[in-house]
């Protein structure tokens, strides 16, 4: 079980739609052997429903998918061997835990004298043979996710698919397990693709990630590529707190700049090209608060929010308002609320996206 | 004592009950003692005592044993009850399973005509099956044409088997059809995507999940059909253990003891039956329909899987449709024997029928309200002090109410003569003798499903509904009122047409305790009707009348309900 080669997935050219619902559009993704991979989107985004086409139990209208390069399209769900653990676990509540994690083993017409170290080897790698003889209803939680895991890698598939597998877990319990997850990838080497709605899932335990809206995909890179190049809006709102400014490029040469409304505009330093149409997006960190009087937009502080190590001030600015958060030192640095305040917008990280 | 009066009372309130409550409480425990307690026990105490002396005595269950026709008839009770569990398996299971899990183009009117057979009498279905799968019935004549032999399918207690398993059937058909529903697709698919699929997906993943349904049907079954009374009766099978009751009580007289002592051996192999299913059930009321869960999946089927699920579907569907076929064809039938259709048609039978008979439709019309009246009241109340009070002791009345499940018709029939022989009315005539009785029998008979209904609607009802009012100054009366009744009303009215329709075509208890014609109900002129060839037409005539009645009751209950969800969907 421990040194198998990953496999690769291939999506091409996926369509699929129930009625008039299109629920996804020309999706192609390409997974590497070996990778943790992420689908992550809002809810409704054809996140699930991508997943699900991957294990068979959605069909295509158009496209493929493909395993270590073999078409598995038209297999059944029985012949993809691809794992899914599913987001409600889906333990059989009449079978013990052995019996659930025996149940894949069995149907692959294992024989008889095999499935039992299998089995215990299985439990072994998610810490739980001491539960064997238990029934799925007298587990917790986090107990029931790790046996739903064992009985899928427990036959060996060549892709394992997390269908939210934290989203039924407390909040320390998640974290927890995320690592345990990540971990156990490592460990087996297995292709791996998980679906969550939590960026931060998302971003702490994936290789690559696949931002996925309104059933099409939006970007797909590292956790660090799509925070700081973003290929959209969507993907600069999505993953992190983002500063949108509408507005217009004036001037030319060394003199341009980006007029937000009537009196508030920015510099550009020459480097950056935007097109005509677009819209200025910074994050949070890459701003600074000075006094009032100081270069920079000129504004008056609208909200404050203290998040621990950083303080976030809402800055209404001309009308619009900026988010702006600066590292808490100590309570006499608080600006409050009304003050007037210069905002400095660090150019060199701004990025412009036009849609 | 100064002090106590001066207590607030409000904390004492809290740990038991309101005054009315109690009241209720008490009204109930009455109720249920004096029609459901008292008969039984009475019937029981007969069987334990000696003839005359009253004595202690284990003579009359020696005798009984000693008897080699109650020994006979007990193995064949319990052959028919068991066989006709299977048979009736064999009709729903596909039934159940094609139009849950499949995408079956009609799985509505499946069901609902899966339903139908509960809505006419058993009997009156057998002497329909009779002309089509008797002797010298349709099927076999035909067959007997073209192939040269006959197949006895209504012979002895097979027959008894047959038409019990058609009546019966949908019993398992609903509490498996609603165990199928309720398995969360991610069940099937998890096991699928393990590798499984077919009838090995079927046999080890998705039937264990549905087998309490399964078991709950089945048990139904097996106890309706050893205590009833009626169907054999009808196809001249006397060597079982309610005809036997029967007639001892009817051709020896009340004092008999044996009567009572097959009553008390009904009750045992019932109470006996129900407990095994709810033992082998222990622990295994499985909900998967699960948080983050799909719902349940309809599979589509290929072109000749649809062929044979068609073929299967209509084929059972004519099985246990052919009753009621059949009985429609006796009462337009001028004469029906030795021929495969009648001779000619007539509606003579219904003009008999509407001209002679007119006072069993008004008194089972009459019954049957009134025993649904008493059903969906007694219900609604025994669950609201179950669910909503701390009441001591309230869930004895639950209890108790329910066990009415586990007493035999011909039992409660027995008691109630013996009980209520000697109590005298005030113009002196016996009070067993009054109509009244008939619907508190029925009402008794018909209460656990009223109970069952009344209960799992008020469960739906959040309390912080109700919370909700008390904190805007409604009292509790007044909170029930205005919030609990109104949200619980389509439970009710389903409880109400349970035990209606039931009522309607119930005959078991019925048979022993109308004293005069101008009482009886329909089901008992049905029954005197069937009695003699040449009331076959019109007794099919007043068959037919019977399930439309009910038919029609239903439909608009069910419309009703219907158009009350719809209503709270919208609005919420």
């Amino acid at each position: 079980m421990s040194d198998r080669q990953g496999v690769a997935v291939e999506v091409q050219n996926v369509d699929l739609s129930y009625g008039t619902n299109h629920i996804l559009k020309d999706v192609s993704l390409s997974i590497r052997p070996g990778e943790f991979f992420a689908f992550l989107g809002p809810s409704g985004c054809g996140k699930t429903t991508l997943l699900r086409l991957i294990a068979g139990f959605n069909q295509a209208d158009r496209g493929e998918v493909r395993l270590g390069g073999l078409d598995i399209s038209h297999l059944p769900p029985w012949r993809r061997d691809v794992g899914m653990v599913f987001q409600s676990y889906a333990l059989w509540p009449h079978m013990t835990v052995a019996r659930n994690v025996a149940f894949g083993l069995e149907e692959r017409k294992v024989p008889r004298a095999e499935i039992a170290p299998k089995v215990k080897s299985a439990l072994a790698l998610v810490g739980l043979e001491a539960l064997a003889d238990r029934y799925p209803s007298q587990l917790s939680g986090g107990q029931q996710q790790r046996v739903a895991l064992a009985r899928t890698i427990a036959v060996e598939p060549k892709v394992l698919l997390l269908d939210e597998p934290l989203s039924n877990l407390d909040a320390k319990m998640r974290v927890q397990v995320r690592r345990e997850l990540r971990d156990l990838q490592q460990r087996l080497g297995l292709t791996t693709i998980f679906v969550t709605h939590d960026q931060e899932e998302a971003n702490s335990i994936c290789d690559r990630i696949a931002v996925l809206n309104d059933g099409a995909v939006q970007q797909v890179g590292t956790p660090m590529e799509l925070y700081q190049r973003p290929a959209n809006l969507f993907v600069a709102s999505f993953l992190g707190t983002a500063n949108i400014l509408p507005g217009r490029i004036a001037g030319d040469g060394a003199g341009r700049i980006f007029a937000i409304s009537d009196g508030a505009e920015l510099p550009l330093p020459p480097g950056k090209l935007p097109p005509k149409q677009s819209k200025l997006v910074f994050r949070p960190q890459h701003a600074a608060l000075n006094p009032a009087g100081s270069p920079g937009l000129a504004g008056t502080i609208a909200h404050r929010e203290f998040l621990g190590a950083v303080v976030r001030y809402g800055v209404s600015i001309a009308g619009t308002e900026i988010l702006v958060e600066s590292p808490f030192g100590s309570a006499e640095d608080l600006r409050d609320i009304g003050s007037p305040v210069s905002v400095a917008v660090d150019v060199e990280r701004v990025h412009f996206l036009d849609a | 004592m100064a002090t106590a009066i001066e207590a607030p009372r409000a904390p004492a309130r809290r740990f038991t009950a309101t005054p009315g409550q109690m009241l209720l409480a008490a009204l109930i425990a009455l109720f249920l003692a004096l029609f459901l307690v008292i008969p039984v026990v009475t019937v029981i105490y007969v069987a334990f005592t000696e003839k005359g002396t009253g004595a202690f005595t284990l003579i009359n269950f020696y005798d009984f044993a000693r008897t080699d026709l109650f020994i006979a008839s007990f193995w064949n009770s319990m052959y028919v009850a068991t066989m006709t569990v299977v048979l009736a398996s064999l009709f729903a299971l596909p039934l159940a399973y094609l139009t849950t899990r499949f995408e079956f183009r009609g799985a509505g009117i499946v069901q609902m005509l899966g339903f139908i057979p509960l809505i006419m009498p058993p009997f009156a279905g057998a002497v329909a099956m009779q002309l089509l799968f008797g002797r010298n019935g349709t099927i076999n004549l035909l067959l007997d044409d073209w192939f040269g032999f006959k197949i006895p399918f209504m012979e002895g207690l097979n027959g008894v088997v047959f038409a019990q398993a058609v009546h019966y059937f949908p019993f398992i058909l609903i509490n498996l059809s609603a165990a199928l529903r309720n398995i969360d697709r991610s069940m099937e698919e998890a096991a699928q995507n393990l590798g499984s699929h077919g009838f090995r997906l079927f046999r080890r993943v998705v039937f264990p999940l549905a087998m309490p349904g399964y078991i709950a049907g089945a048990s139904l079954v097996f106890v309706k059909v050893f205590d009833d009374l009626a169907t054999p009766l009808l196809l001249n099978v006397k060597d079982m253990l309610a005809p036997q009751a029967y007639l001892r009580i009817t051709s020896i007289g009340l004092a008999d003891p044996m009567g009572y002592v097959i009553a008390v051996v009904l009750i045992v192999v019932s109470v006996a039956a129900m407990g095994a299913s709810a033992w082998v059930m222990k622990g295994r009321d499985y909900a998967t329909v699960q948080r983050g869960g799909g719902g349940l999946s309809k599979r589509p089927m290929n072109r000749s899987q649809a062929i044979g699920a068609y073929a299967i579907v209509l084929l059972i569907l004519f099985l246990v449709l052919a009753p009621h076929i059949g009985l429609f064809l006796l009462s337009i039938a001028t004469v029906w024997s030795f021929s495969p259709l009648p001779d000619g048609y007539t509606f003579a039978h219904y003009a008999r029928v509407f001209a002679e008979s007119s006072v069993f439709i008004k008194n089972t019309l009459l019954y049957a309200t009134l025993a649904g009246i008493i059903d969906v009241v007694l219900g609604t109340a025994i669950a609201y002090l179950v669910l909503r009070t701390k009441l001591p002791g309230r869930h004895w009345l639950d209890w108790t109410a329910s066990a009415a499940l586990a007493i035999p018709g011909v039992v409660l029939g027995i008691g109630y003569l013996r009980t209520f022989f000697d109590v005298k009315m005030p113009d002196g005539t016996s009070f067993a003798s009054f109509w009244i009785v008939i619907v508190l029998a029925l009402a008794i008979r018909r209460l656990p499903y009223a109970l069952r209904a009344c209960y799992a609607a008020l469960q739906q009802v959040s309390t912080s509904l109700e919370e909700a009012a008390e904190n805007l100054g409604a009292t509790k009366s007044r909170t029930v009122r205005r919030i609990v009744l109104p949200l619980m009303m389509g439970g009710m009215l389903a409880g109400f047409v349970t035990s209606f329709a039931t009522a309607a075509v119930e005959l078991s208890a019925t048979l022993m305790l109308v004293q005069s014609t101008s009482d009886a109900p329909l089901a008992y002129g049905l029954y005197v009707f069937m009695q003699s060839p040449a009331g076959r037409g019109p007794g099919a005539a007043l068959g037919i009348i019977a399930v439309l009645l009910v038919a029609v009751c239903t439909l608009i209950s069910n419309w009703i309900i219907e158009r009350n969800q719809h209503l709270r969907s919208t609005r919420t």
